[in-house]
């Protein structure tokens, strides 16, 4: 199979330093730092919907574990590295015991979709349900519906006091974010990557070449719920306080919205779908004409109904007309086809 | 004698009150090539996936090179070296033919001995000239020839095929027919087939089906002029 790792790796980095200089100078490192979280959770999704054809309708579950994991042991332990590294692990154990209830159980497709919305569901109404003194984890009280404000937010490793915050903090999350990126594109580019697509595109395929789709598939899972923790707690980190509504099932939809957008099956789709979206509902909410959800359901028509594949696919469809390959057009496939097949007899 | 590598005793299927495969008792030997037929209905297609795995049987015991597998999954059977070809051509459509064989070859070989595999099995299936294409843009002999490329590619030592000639032209079926020889080498192959010359220009004993049991068991040659077989599956009485 053909691509370079380096050559990826040396592209992202300098994109990703180019846009760190670049990026402040036209949008506040605050409201960047928000979308920045907001993208590396449409590319947890972009992972496993796009690459390992999980359609998950629960990815904000993971975003609200990894942000109350992040939370309660913050409050609990007085510094930021160890919830931190809680924050990534709790969604990523979750997620591997649900998704191996569901794979293993051989669910699929609807009905995957349609627990993962359940557990979200679950987790949301029981969140908002702990209002009273005795749910209390440690030190940590849950607070119901008001949430978890006055935690420990990030610090140097190791310095408590030390916090990082404002610039600073937005260019930690621009880092992550980009360490994020090359990890699942090392990924997608390694064997277990390359086998994940093949899963995507015929499980029962793969079954009879002798993968365990389902072990796969939950790894998979574990993988993107692991990147919706660590957006979870960056979020947490960022509002200084978390809420059932990271739980809500607007959340999910929007997370799937972004994914639609941006473009499925590419990395960088989910990312700019989830960036541009969400500065858009920021810059719709600074207006009092239109109510910005209706903005955003007739952007997603549009989008379903034009450009179908999401922005990423269509534009480096455009590139690929104007200035490289060009892809063969419908006709040209099938003169070559029925070319061929005369030529078989 | 050579080993025995595939073995079913009493292999039942029933769906509902329906019995699709009834009692099987089943031998294929080491490097044996053995076809299936039967009309439609006969229960070939359940035995298939019986044995692949497709199916859990409702009663019997599948044994492959001695080891039960009646109630493995399709992969742990594939892990086994056993290579299996479904009805329809069952591919990865988004990929190019290179990515699907080598997918194929991973699961065998590290990722360097894989793709020279898949080098090979380009080259031994001539398939040089597509290796690059997308599985969706291809004729449907060509697909066919390309799942037999991701059976080959696993050095497998039984190989289960179904229809593997189905819908493909006079030239294609030559060339499956030289492929499934080669493979014949190593592997014992099991072949389900409707195609009576392809059976004929291929296998020497053949296993006839009728009503989800074995109703005979015998060479080519005295099977297709047997009257109860042309009377069961050639629909001519006797």
């Amino acid at each position: 199979m053909p691509g370079s790792l380096s050559k990826d790796f040396v592209t992202i980095i300098i994109v990703t330093a180019l846009l760190i200089w670049v990026m402040p100078l036209l949008i506040a490192t605050y409201t960047l730092t928000v979308l920045i979280v907001y993208g590396m959770l449409g590319l947890s999704l972009g992972l496993i919907w796009g690459f390992g054809g999980i359609l998950c309708f629960g990815q904000a579950a993971f975003f609200g574990l990894g942000a109350y994991t992040y939370a309660i042991a913050a409050i609990n332990i007085g510094e930021s590295t160890i919830p931190m590294v809680l924050a990534v692990l709790v969604p990523a154990i979750f997620a591997a015991l649900l998704g191996a209830m569901m794979f293993y159980g051989r669910l699929n497709d609807v009905y995957l979709g349609v627990i993962t919305l359940v557990v979200t569901l679950i987790l949301f109404k029981f969140i908002n349900s702990t209002a009273g003194p005795q749910y209390v984890i440690g030190k940590a009280r849950l607070g119901g519906f008001n949430g978890i404000p006055g935690f420990q937010t990030l610090n140097v490793p190791g310095n408590p006091d030390a916090y990082i915050w404002g610039d600073s903090y937005f260019y930690v999350c621009a880092v992550l974010l980009g360490v994020v990126f090359l990890l699942v594109t090392a990924l997608l580019r390694s064997s277990f990557g390359r086998i994940a697509v093949g899963i995507r595109e015929n499980e029962v395929r793969m079954s009879l070449m002798g993968y365990d789709v389902r072990a796969r598939k939950t790894v998979m899972f574990a993988i993107g719920a692991a990147i919706a923790g660590l957006a979870g707690a960056l979020f947490a980190n960022w509002g200084e306080i978390v809420t059932p509504n990271l739980f809500s099932l607007g959340q999910s939809a929007e997370i799937i919205i972004w994914c639609i957008v941006g473009g499925l099956g590419t990395r960088l789709g989910p990312i700019l779908g989830a960036a541009g979206l969400a500065y858009l509902k920021f810059m719709l909410g600074q207006q009092a004409v239109i109510d910005n959800t209706l903005i955003m359901g007739l952007i997603l028509v549009l989008f379903v109904l034009f450009l179908p594949r999401g922005i990423v696919p269509a534009l480096a469809g455009l590139w690929n007309v104007s200035f490289g390959r060009r892809p063969l057009g419908r006709i040209h496939q099938q003169r070559r086809l029925r070319k061929r097949e005369r030529l078989n007899g | 004698m050579a080993e025995v590598v595939l073995e079913t005793n009493g292999l039942t299927m029933r769906f509902g009150g329906v019995v699709a495969a009834s009692n099987v008792d089943f031998k294929l030997h080491a490097c044996e090539l053995r076809c299936l037929i039967g009309p439609n209905g006969a229960g070939k297609s359940t035995f298939f996936k019986c044995v692949t795995g497709l199916q859990t049987p409702t009663e019997g015991e599948v044994y492959m090179r001695g080891e039960e597998t009646t109630h493995w999954m399709p992969h742990q059977i594939a892990s086994l070296g056993v290579g299996i070809k479904t009805q329809t051509p069952n591919v990865m459509d988004a990929l190019s033919v290179f990515e699907n064989i080598w997918l194929a070859a991973r699961r065998f070989h590290s990722p360097q001995d894989a793709s020279r595999k898949t080098h090979e099995i380009i080259e031994r299936l001539a398939l040089g000239s597509i290796a690059r294409d997308g599985l969706g843009q291809l004729a449907h002999g060509e697909r066919q020839r390309v799942e037999l490329g991701l059976v080959a590619v696993g050095d497998p030592w039984l190989v289960l095929l179904d229809e593997p000639a189905a819908g493909m032209s006079a030239e294609d079926v030559e060339r499956m027919t030289g492929i499934i020889h080669e493979l014949n080498k190593s592997a014992a192959i099991i072949i389900v087939e409707h195609d009576m010359q392809f059976i004929r220009s291929i296998a020497e004993m053949v296993t006839v089906f009728h009503q989800g049991e074995v109703l005979m068991e015998d060479h080519v040659d005295r099977v297709m002029s047997d009257p109860t077989v042309r009377n069961v599956y050639l629909g001519k009485k006797a």
